[in-house]
């Protein structure tokens, strides 16, 4: 015992002596963090409902947990709301890596509504072909780690197993979403990122049908995210090594002067080329999450084949969390880099929005042409962010609400659309839809007017809001470009319309399943948010105005 | 009562929602659900008319907020109602008339399977017309400018299984959107140069004149060409005669008595615009002066007595249009005028429907005669409608057609003359065509044979009480609103706070101008007499002289759109197809064809090459650094 | 602005180190392109079927390019991570939990971290990945 005790402080002493300064104990908030901590908990919970409750008993159980665990988190955001968190106080949780600040309760809000939305549209077991003994199926498939079209898949398939990991996924997708928009630094940032991607790659690659495009577009969407992942880290590495921080307002503070750079740098070289390479290589990351031009080539390939209630929510809540992320990014910690960030964003906003309106013109896939609008509404809402103003960040938060319901009301639509080998999503079998169910027809009409920005849905409240800030802040010539974009884009959505309600029925063509209660409520709130937000947007102005300061 | 005003609009919407949403259960109520909330509608404005009425005249307004829509930047849209004297005036004409003609409906349209979806287009027509009278901005005008223009197409393509029918909707529909673009041109131009829509903050003759009269000529104009197209005035007056392919109550209401008069209502409110530039004025009474007569030609020659009638219509709008187009002496007798015509035609086109009805649809007034004795009810009507617009002395349209014909020459000058001289020559033509419609509808002896006597023909018979009560009415407006009116004065009045008002000096005198009236009004009587009464009306049109065929073919106005517009616009329609057939698929027209082609020329990228897609996000990974790079290099 | 891309003086050495290096990279890229070009160039071309065929070690090649792998090995290559990381992140936290100021709370906090990997262990083991058969 001894030798051990004389060795000991000698360790011990190794240790401190590496680190300069003692250790302090974090304080967490547990409190301001609770949103996300519910949601965690609630995911947790499913991994044990997986794990221990019988297979009859999971699905019920299942989305029992999870809706319970949104509306507590919805509740606790609306709580963290109420005491002044968004408007009068704003407060650094846990030691700085979790903002609570008005965009991040707002966003985080909108993401948690947006994904009990789309767990709805996830829980639909009504829809596929169903037999006596198995009587739900839902759109995922039986068994994930059964060979495609293999003996084990089929026997899976009879026995009527369901992959209701789906659930605890997306509450880990939706944890880490929300610490995305929040994140106060880097790391924390980073952490999010990989949160919220990981169980999106594993979702993905889950549909009952076309099993083999499924998995491809799993396997794209992780390497390509991945490699992604790599330029974020790579930059995060670069920002650290200018300032020596890895915090979002301290890396403010150096760029601006206030506070001294990395005093190793100071000692070796000293110039803004870490600086410049870092923060474009952190946004690059960010823009490969929104799907921008250069970095959306994933978007099509991965929308097509991820099952379609997934791609509903992953269209609709990444879209949201990776703006958030942007912005606070751009607001916080590289404003007085604007001049060097606003002209690169320009070009990128400008081939976001021309190579998604052009290419979706041909797509032929209704899956894919919504894909393409994502990139063209990608680059709509990036001249909200060029903005640079307060206006742009409350119109960009308005955007994202607005558009997140269209999108999962209408990827919500295209599930119900089937013939015998599924969901029917060639245009072409679309032709007629409208005299033979119109209601369906007419509900999808009113989501693509909203995407086209048509007056009276929100898609025209949004996209006014963020061309107008944009104009405001110095960007007409890209809000002429905007538009233009947005006359071509309104050619295909107005072409999907004509289709459906012009053309000639087809003999064979797909009937329209009747959905369940579940599918049916995700589409009329989709259907709802996108005429209120239209026809009364004010409020939700007010809301994102009230909503748009961050904190430093 | 600000809250009536929202319910005023929110009956015919809820009516709207519950029948075309309804589905099935509501087929069997909806007649007298429709009917109900368009009456709910009339009681609730009478009210409010009744409330205005005890305020006094200089503060006779009620506003109602409903929210904000949108408010972004020095962007302001509200959802906000004005009533005033003159919108009241348009909302007792348009819940009255529109409940008449629901009632009347009842009866016309029992026999159709698709009623439940005609009281459904019927209530959201109403709901529209009345926001657009009410609202007190021009944002919200061109809302319900837009309902209407929907409710208009939706209601003449109503039987759509005829091919004619969806022509003519589709005609309505294009001819309308050429004048709509106008409305949103002027809303456009009023935010950049007020910076507001709202008719408080823009009509003002200080505010108007602060934009000086170049804008105030562009806007004028802008709004005339608006006007144009709902109120279907040369040159865009080709719409209106296929509208009737409508079912006839649509034509009463819509393209007769209210929605069609909608560019009147946009001229006098815009009076503030019109006030401060004399050359949009001069352009408004010239296209009045020019649709006067040229309706009135048109309606001469045709032989469908609804599209006879709807000539008349185009000519009597002329003549408001003429009366707005003069200024403040004409903007009262211009609405006056409305509202009597309202009352007139809308009965005048109920009881073209209860022939119809009476005669299995049959239009041709060559297959009418001698109805007279086997409907009478709809003879005593029709025959008091159709005094009331030639202007018999007594009777509304005599008061109202005076005043505008004495402002025309009140104008003084080359001016006063020429456009006195049109609104009296009108005067004689309507006369001519209505004695026409009259006696060869009514009067001589049958020209068809019943199916008891061999021939086709239904026997004619009087419509239903609920048919006949609407236009019984609407008999009593036409005989009496004018007298009512002019009665010391009252509508000018009533009016005068919120258009203004100005006596004019008319170079001929009041006395000799009725004489001269009278007189040109008996002279068309007796030509038409002498032409259709005295001897027997030939079965099939006759061969006539060029400018009759010119005007039985509506003065070539369709013949002028084909040659410039369908032609030239086929063209280059042409010219853009082959151009597209350079794209792939085929899949693009037009324009498009070239973003078709760029499109599928980029979409090869997509290749679906997990390594291609890395490699392109590399690629632009080094561009975005090196751009950056760059910008701050330079 | 007071940054500037390049900063004027001695701190131009920091990045001259990198030249050798792109030096070096782009002699490499210069030697592989000639030497291949210089081989294209004085090589005869006689392209065969039995040519084309894939090169292993001089047997013939057996099945496809493309196989599956057995998917176990995945898994355990999860544990594995998440053990590891688990011990990563003690190890230090062994260093300091009993100092001042961190204390009971510290523990817990702790415990709960290993309590959600123990969740992850719980799931592993009733689905059955740890079973090898």
């Amino acid at each position: 015992m001894s030798a051990t005790a004389v060795a000991a402080p000698a360790v011990h002493s190794l240790w401190t002596t590496a680190a300069a300064a003692p250790i302090h104990a974090p304080k967490i908030e547990y409190a301001q963090l609770s949103p996300i901590l519910v949601v965690l908990g609630a995911a947790v919970a499913g991994i044990l409902v997986e794990a221990f409750v019988p297979r009859r008993a999971r699905y019920g159980t299942q989305l029992a947990v999870t809706l319970i665990g949104l509306a507590g988190a919805f509740a606790a955001v609306v709580g963290l709301a109420a005491t002044g968190y968004a408007t009068t106080k704003a407060d650094l949780a846990a030691m700085g890596s979790i903002a609570v600040d008005g965009p991040s309760l707002f966003l985080q809000g909108t993401l948690i509504l947006v994904t009990a939305v789309g767990v709805l549209a996830i829980a639909e077991r009504g829809l596929e072909p169903q037999s006596r003994e198995v009587p739900h199926v839902d759109a995922f498939a039986p068994q994930a780690a059964a060979v495609p079209g293999s003996e084990d898949e089929k026997a899976a398939a009879r026995a009527g197993w369901s992959t209701t990991e789906v659930f605890p996924l997306t509450l880990f997708a939706l944890s880490g979403m929300l610490v995305f928009p929040a994140a106060g630094d880097l790391l924390t940032l980073f952490i999010g990122l990989e949160i919220l991607s990981l169980p999106l790659y594993l979702m993905c690659a889950l549909a009952r049908r076309r099993r083999l495009l499924s998995q491809e577009s799993a396997v794209k969407y992780f390497l390509l995210g991945a490699f992604a992942s790599a330029f974020f880290l790579f930059g995060t590495a670069l920002l650290y090594g200018y300032a020596g921080t890895l915090d979002l307002g301290g890396i403010a503070k150096v760029v601006t002067g206030d506070a001294a750079p990395n005093a190793a740098l100071n000692a070796s070289a000293h110039g803004d080329a870490l600086l410049l390479i870092g923060g474009a290589m952190i946004v690059m990351g960010l823009l490969f999450k929104v799907g921008a031009v250069p970095f959306h080539a994933w978007t099509p390939d991965v929308y097509q084949g991820a099952p379609t209630p997934i791609t509903g929510f992953m269209a609709a809540a990444t879209k949201v969390a990776a703006f958030g992320a942007l912005l606070r990014l751009l607001y916080v910690a590289l404003p007085e880099m604007r001049w060097d960030w606003r002209p690169v964003m320009w070009g990128v906003a400008i081939l976001t929005m021309a190579l998604g309106a052009i290419v979706a013109v041909t797509q032929t896939d209704v899956k894919r042409m919504l894909a393409y609008s994502s990139i063209a509404h990608a680059g709509f809402l990036l001249t909200g962010v060029i903005a640079g103003n307060k206006q742009g960040v409350s119109a960009v938060l308005f955007y994202l609400a607005a558009y997140s319901f269209v999108t999962l009301g209408a990827f919500a639509v295209v599930t119900l659309v089937r013939d015998a080998g599924g969901e029917a999503t060639h245009l072409s079998r679309w032709d007629g839809l409208g005299r033979r169910s119109p209601l369906v027809a007419v509900t999808f009409a009113l989501f693509l007017l909203a995407f086209a920005g048509i007056p009276l849905t929100s898609g025209f409240s949004g996209k006014f809001a963020v061309f107008s800030a944009a104009a405001k802040g110095g960007a007409v010539p890209l809000v002429v470009v905007g538009v233009l974009c947005s006359a071509v884009a309104a050619f295909f959505y107005v072409r999907v319309i004509v289709r459906m309600f012009f053309a000639e029925p087809r003999a064979d063509g797909p009937s329209v399943a009747v959905p369940s209660a579940l599918t049916g409520t995700a589409i009329a709130v989709g259907a709802a948010a996108t005429l209120v937000l239209g026809v009364f947007p004010q409020w939700a102005f007010d809301l994102a105005d009230k909503a748009s300061v961050f904190i430093r | 009562m600000n809250s009536l005003l929202g319910l005023l609009i929110a009956a015919p919407l809820l009516g709207a929602a519950v029948l075309l949403l309804g589905g099935r259960f509501v087929d069997r109520v909806a007649p007298v659900l429709g009917s109900a909330l368009a009456g709910l509608s009339f009681v609730l404005g009478a009210i409010l008319f009744s409330n205005l009425l005890g305020k006094p005249a200089s503060g006779r307004a009620i506003d109602s907020d409903l929210f904000t829509w949108m408010h972004v930047g020095t962007f302001k849209a509200d959802a906000a109602f004005h009533l005033d004297q003159l919108s009241m005036t348009f909302v007792l004409l348009i819940t009255g008339v529109g409940t008449l003609i629901h009632i009347y409906s009842i009866g016309y349209m029992a026999h159709d399977e698709k009623r439940r979806k005609f009281f459904g287009y019927l209530n959201l027509f109403l709901a529209a017309m009345l926001i657009l009278v009410l609202a007190d901005n021009y944002l919200l005008l061109y809302v319900g400018w837009e309902g209407v223009g929907l409710a208009s197409y939706l209601l003449i393509g109503f039987w759509q299984h005829k091919p004619s029918a969806a022509t003519a909707a589709k005609k309505a529909f294009l001819v309308n959107r050429v004048g709509d673009i106008g409305l949103a041109v002027a809303v456009f131009l009023m935010f950049t140069t007020f910076g507001t829509f709202t008719f408080q903050g823009i009509l003002h003759p200080s505010v108007v004149s602060s934009a000086g009269q170049g804008k105030a000529t562009a806007l004028g104009l802008v709004l005339l060409l608006a006007a144009c197209g709902k109120s279907a005035q040369v040159p865009l007056q080709s719409w209106l005669g296929d509208a009737m392919e409508g079912p006839t109550p649509v034509s009463a209401l819509i393209h007769a008595a209210t929605m069609v008069t909608a560019g009147v209502y946009l001229i006098t409110r815009s009076s503030a615009i019109f006030n401060a530039a004399p050359t949009a004025q001069l352009a408004v009474v010239c296209v009045g002066a020019v649709t006067l007569l040229f309706g009135a030609i048109v309606g001469c020659a045709k032989d469908d007595i609804k599209k006879a009638l709807a000539g008349s219509t185009m000519s009597q709008i002329g003549y408001m249009i003429l009366a707005a187009g003069l200024g403040p002496i004409g903007y009262v007798f211009a609405i006056m005028h409305l509202v009597t015509h309202g009352f007139f035609k809308a009965g005048l086109f109920l009881g073209a429907g209860s022939i119809m009805h009476a005669r299995e649809d049959e239009v041709d007034m060559r297959k009418y005669g001698g109805l007279w004795k086997k409907m009478p009810w709809t003879f005593a009507t029709f025959g008091l409608g159709y005094l009331a617009i030639i202007g018999f002395p007594g009777l509304s349209g005599f008061f109202s057609k005076d005043k505008i014909i004495e402002a025309a020459f009140a104008k003084g000058g080359t001016e006063g003359w020429i456009l006195g001289g049109a609104a009296l020559l009108g005067a004689a033509i309507t006369a001519y065509y209505m004695s026409r419609i009259m006696v060869m509808t009514f009067f001589g002896k049958p020209r068809y044979t019943t199916k008891a006597e061999g021939g086709t023909s239904p026997e004619a018979h009087e419509s239903p009480a609920v048919m006949v009560a609407p236009m019984v009415v609407l008999a009593v407006g036409s005989v009496f609103a004018g007298g009512f009116f002019s009665l010391g004065s009252r509508f000018l009045h009533w009016l005068e706070p919120v258009t203004g008002h100005s006596e004019g000096h008319s170079p001929v005198s009041t006395g000799v101008l009725t004489a001269a009236t009278i007189v040109l009004m008996l002279l068309g009587m007796g030509l038409a007499w002498f032409q259709y009464g005295m001897r027997e009306v030939p079965a099939a049109a006759p061969r006539s002289i060029w400018p009759v065929r010119l005007a039985r073919r509506d003065l070539g106005q369709d013949d002028f759109n084909h040659a410039v517009f369908v032609r030239g616009g086929t063209r280059f329609a042409d010219g853009l197809a082959e151009f597209d057939a350079k794209g792939v698929d085929g899949a693009v027209r037009g324009v498009a064809g070239a973003v078709g082609g760029g499109s599928s020329r980029l979409r090869k990228l997509q290749n679906g090459y997990v390594r291609s897609y890395a490699f392109s996000m590399f690629g632009g990974a080094v561009l975005i650094v090196a751009a950056t790079l760059f910008m701050r290099a330079v | 602005m007071k940054h500037t891309l390049l900063a004027a003086g001695g701190h131009t050495g920091y990045y001259q180190a990198y030249s050798v290096l792109g030096l070096v990279a782009v002699l490499g890229v210069l030697f592989v392109a000639a030497s291949f070009a210089a081989n294209r160039l004085l090589r005869p071309d006689v392209p065969g079927a039995e040519k084309y065929t894939v090169y292993e070690c001089g047997v013939d090649p057996v099945g496809e390019g493309w196989a599956h792998t057995q998917i176990r090995y995945y898994v355990y290559a999860f544990l594995y991570v998440i053990f590891a990381v688990d011990a990563i992140y003690l190890f230090p936290w062994a260093t300091v939990f009993a100092a001042p100021g961190f204390g009971a709370t510290t523990l817990v906090e702790m415990f709960v971290f290993i309590g959600f990997l123990a969740v992850g262990l719980l799931y592993a083991w009733r689905t059955g990945v740890l079973r090898w058969i």
